[in-house]
């Protein structure tokens, strides 16, 4: 399994990820924006969060541009698997890899902290080893993670069962830290290869940290 | 060069320059200095630069130990902290500036603190922050500004900080009317480096070329360094085109650059541009090695035209560096910065002359000797004067008030601004990234990371009460390092060095002068007799507006190492059921206490004396116990004594309490005896603990209980201390938005 990490300026979670795949076994590679090609043997690809381009004009409006996009689309479109978090969520829905935008919280404050969510669908390969409905713990540390779609983008989402984890309570109950529409805390594409969330599985790998509850979402890729 | 200057008394006085020092500059030059010199002594002889004033006060800091690394006189200070590593940390103020523009002020502080650690070679990896605003409660003019401040600092610092990827863990804020004309901004950055590849500020070897990258200069920030060697007046607010802009896009670039190239073997020395900017980075680091330099400003980027280099050698403009490298590898280096979009240029080499030759379009616009600037820096030995006020209140005693029932107290003291949950704040820090945040804002006394390279702890935690400090200055800092260095034990981590922030009023009042001086003391006593060395630091002076001086504001962050990141010790309850006991001498002692404060609206009285042979053994004591797993968690006492301790591990961790302890005083549950501490044990290792407390003082007050708290007098439900604890803040901070 081979996990290839982009790095835009001003990304500042490639590491936290490498290690975190690194932990799981895995190959990792961090890539540069301005390569032009997806390398050769790559299973997965992430855009790993941070502030690209210091998240100036909108996040993730400036890195779409960086030459590494086009590529990721063509990885995408032959059935690559892309997950993008946090600022990599951002950058993706501004791609046009994922529907929808994240617009500035709803209090307009940063917001760091762990926060409860709930796996809506695991018939997908990011979720499969989740159980259906079942709640984990992961940080969330965002800005601009309120997520916005149009009530037919919703309703397409709901449909095809694209919403993949959406905020909660400790006990399952829905709450809304940022204004999300539907409480969204990640999707992914129709196809089912491209996943999208703000919240940081890679900071929720070991216990000493306060929760392990990631290990079991990036396991999902581990098959690849 | 330029003619010598007609209009010299203006140009002194805009400078903050005096007559004895024209003479003494005429003196250096042997003749008249131009524009351009003028403002490079005035910003090398401001007391932001030449800590004129405090120079003589801290020579006698202790600053050595067998794991220091690099002491004071460098950017930061270096500790070693195991398996060929290295802390690299230090503590500054940004207080002016983020008084003036407080988004700007703070995020710029959390900039140059951030430059000061990787400019070492190290990453940084951890943030916290010390704040002081004035009064937020009221309803009035003053506390609705301080409440725009408080927003505004905590948004600057963490929209700086975020976007670099470096936690923020936390930190330490408190409220008192003598900040309500100047807030206090201090901030903390530690960095790991390899032990043995630590980067200095120096420029040697002749013909070296010297570099300047990272951002363009512009005119922002000009005279900076001199604008904070002043008191505040009502006109001060025109002062805002002093402040510094940031962008920490940049920085993190800057950040990545340096790291890629401290990984060749091209740099000799490199320094950030702070303070004083292009001047002081210059002059130090040829300083520091005794040679000569030569700068081309006109190689300088530059982000507007029509700068001349006056505006060059006094931009405060952030994120830059300057760097001295190995003469051949400048293209290579060129690259590594145009790889990361930096501006790279050779401004200058390094010269044998020992002089600073500064040259514009190849004409030569100054000349001045690098040592005398920074070596004949006036040493001030200001009068000091022993306050009038300390004699009119440390006879002042709670007996002397009316006091309420300990239960409305209780309730008044909990709801107080310095004692609630910080959420508001902390949560707009990431405090995760990274990935090694073991314990952080919100968890109570201090922070603790894991370093992934070694397998260590460290725990970080700035302190000062100020309350303290006010009453007795000596004894007020060394409180703090004492407080400090406890929190950090607390978590089993064994305190290894200080850095402080000296925050101070006006140097020209005798009165703050001795309030200076006598910190000093108190820190050099502290540090020495418990080990803690200081291993760099600011003095932050002329925090004064209209005449009014803060309280005296040592903070101090303590660093230590726990060699077993699998066992940091938590500050709150663990579970119900387990014992509680108060370890170490419970007395009536309410001077500068939070009690005296909120209920009697003094801050008065008297401090009890340290003992530092009990504090190291209350030390010793939880470093050693948790080592073997006999602790379940520890918290120091602090300000409101047993009962807001108890409160805060109850708050945190969802826990409730019983507990009665021994008093002489019925409102002696809120004391502040020095050396103490609530230690948590589970029942099966209580025999093995006590075994170990020697000759300290122990009293077991309880138990952890499912909810609700309970404390001699004192009861409260989960539920009503959730809403106190957790809620008030943000209610108060955010009354006005």
């Amino acid at each position: 399994m081979k996990v290839t990490i982009i790095q835009f300026p001003g990304t500042n979670c490639e590491y936290d990820t490498e290690y975190a795949f690194k932990r799981l076994g895995c190959e990792t590679q961090i890539i540069w924006h301005k390569e032009e090609s997806v390398p050769a043997g790559t299973d997965l690809l992430v855009v790993a969060g941070g502030f690209s381009y210091g998240d100036y004009l909108r996040s993730g409006a400036i890195a779409k541009f960086s030459p590494i996009m086009n590529a990721a689309k063509t990885f995408a479109s032959n059935g690559g698997k892309i997950l993008g978090i946090c600022n990599g969520f951002q950058v993706l829905t501004e791609a046009g890899l994922l529907p929808g935008a994240l617009k500035r919280n709803d209090n307009l404050h940063f917001i760091s902290k762990h926060h409860h969510l709930k796996i809506e669908n695991t018939d997908n390969t990011f979720l499969s080893k989740c159980e259906k409905d079942s709640v984990v713990n992961i940080p969330i540390a965002h800005h601009d993670g309120n997520y916005y779609i149009d009530q037919d983008g919703l309703a397409d989402l709901k449909k095809n069962n694209q919403i993949l984890l959406t905020y909660c309570d400790k006990d399952g109950s829905e709450i809304n830290p940022n204004g999300s529409v539907a409480s969204i805390a990640g999707i992914t594409n129709i196809q089912r290869n491209v996943f999208g969330l703000m919240p940081h599985p890679e900071r929720a790998m070991e216990s000493l940290l306060g929760s392990a509850d990631g290990v079991k979402m990036l396991e999902g890729f581990l098959e690849l | 060069m330029s003619q010598p200057l007609e209009n010299i008394e203006e140009v002194l006085a805009s400078h903050k320059l005096s007559n004895e020092d024209y003479i003494h500059i005429k003196e250096i030059l042997k003749r008249e200095p131009n524009l351009v010199e003028i403002g490079i002594f005035s910003a090398m002889w401001s007391e932001h630069c030449s800590y004129k004033s405090s120079k003589k006060h801290l020579s006698g800091f202790p600053t050595k130990a067998p794991w220091v690394i690099q002491g004071p006189g460098e950017n930061a200070g270096v500790i070693d902290i195991g398996g060929g590593y290295a802390a690299v940390f230090k503590m500054e103020s940004h207080n002016h500036p983020s008084f003036i523009e407080p988004y700007q002020g703070a995020a710029t502080g959390v900039g140059g603190i951030m430059r000061d650690v990787f400019t070492m070679g190290a990453r940084p990896v951890a943030s916290l922050n010390a704040l002081r605003f004035g009064n937020v409660n009221k309803d009035n003019d003053v506390a609705k500004h301080q409440r725009y401040l408080v927003r505004g600092v905590v948004d600057g610092i963490g929209g700086y900080g975020n976007c670099m990827g470096v936690p923020t863990i936390g930190g330490e804020v408190s409220f008192d009317d003598s900040y309500n004309g100047n807030i206090l901004v201090n901030a903390f950055n530690l960095g790991i480096a390899k032990s043995d590849e630590i980067f200095l500020g120096v420029a040697e070897g002749i013909g070296n070329p010297v570099m300047y990258v990272g951002s363009k200069t512009g005119r922002d920030g000009l005279g900076g360094a001199v604008m904070s060697s002043d008191s505040f007046t009502e006109e001060s607010k025109s002062l805002r085109p002093t402040v510094q802009v940031g962008d920490p896009f940049t920085e993190k670039l800057l950040l990545e650059a340096c790291l890629e190239l401290f990984k060749t073997d091209y740099v000799i020395g490199i320094q950030d541009m702070g303070a004083a900017g292009l001047t002081s980075s210059a002059f130090e680091m040829a300083g520091r090695s005794g040679s000569g330099m030569i700068m081309n400003l006109d190689c300088v980027p530059a982000r507007e035209e029509g700068m001349t280099p006056y505006d060059f050698m006094l931009s405060e403009s952030q994120e830059r560096m300057l760097l001295c490298a190995k003469k051949g590898s400048e293209q290579a280096i060129i690259d590594i910065f145009e790889k990361w979009d930096l501006d790279a240029a050779v401004v200058g080499e390094v010269t044998a002359t020992g002089t600073m030759e500064l040259f514009w379009h190849g004409e030569k616009c100054a000349e001045v000797p690098v040592d005398p600037v920074s070596e004949e820096a006036p040493i001030l030995d200001r009068p000091t004067t022993r306050p009038t006020y300390l004699d009119k209140i440390k006879n002042i005693k709670i007996t002397d008030f009316d006091r309420p029932s300990n239960q409305d107290a209780f309730e008044k003291m909990l709801g107080s601004m310095e004692i609630v949950d910080k959420s508001w704040i902390y949560e707009q820090y990431d405090s995760m990234v990274q990935t090694n945040t073991i314990k952080k804002g919100g968890q109570l006394d201090a922070s603790v990371i894991r370093v992934k390279e070694n397998g260590v702890a460290l725990a970080m935690s700035s302190d000062c009460n100020v309350r303290y400090c006010y009453i007795d200055p000596r004894n007020g800092a060394a409180a703090a390092v004492v407080e400090s260095g406890r929190n950090v034990a607390m978590s089993g981590a064994t305190p290894k060095a200080i850095t402080d922030c000296l925050n101070y009023g006006n140097p020209e009042n005798p009165e703050v002068m001795w309030q200076f001086a006598q910190g000093c003391l108190g820190i050099k006593e502290a540090c020495a007799e418990l080990t803690t060395p200081v291993i760099g630091g600011n003095v932050s002076l002329y925090n004064e507006t209209n005449g009014v001086s803060v309280f005296p504001t040592p903070a101090i962050a303590t660093v230590g190492v726990n060699e077993d990141q699998d066992r940091v010790l938590m500050s709150n309850f663990s579970a119900s059921g387990n014992s509680l006991f108060l370890v170490g001498e419970s007395a009536s002692d309410f001077g500068g206490s939070l009690y005296m404060k909120e209920i009697c609206d003094q801050v008065a009285g008297e401090l009890a004396p340290i003992d530092y042979k009990k504090e190291l053994a209350l030390w010793n004591l939880v470093i050693e116990a948790n080592k073997k797993g006999l602790l379940e968690s520890a918290k120091d006492l602090s300000s409101g004594g047993a009962a807001i301790a108890l409160a805060k591990m109850s708050a945190t961790s969802g826990f409730g309490v019983k507990a009665t302890m021994k008093t002489s005083m019925n409102e002696d549950i809120f004391s502040e005896s020095f050396s103490r501490a609530i230690i948590e044990v589970k029942s099966e290792n209580e025999a093995e603990f006590t075994s170990m407390l020697n000759a300290l003082a122990c009293e077991k007050i309880g138990t952890t209980t499912p909810k609700d708290f309970s404390l001699n007098d004192v009861t409260m439900s989960t539920e009503k201390m959730d809403d106190i604890y957790f809620n008030t803040f943000k209610k108060v901070i955010e009354q006005d938005i």
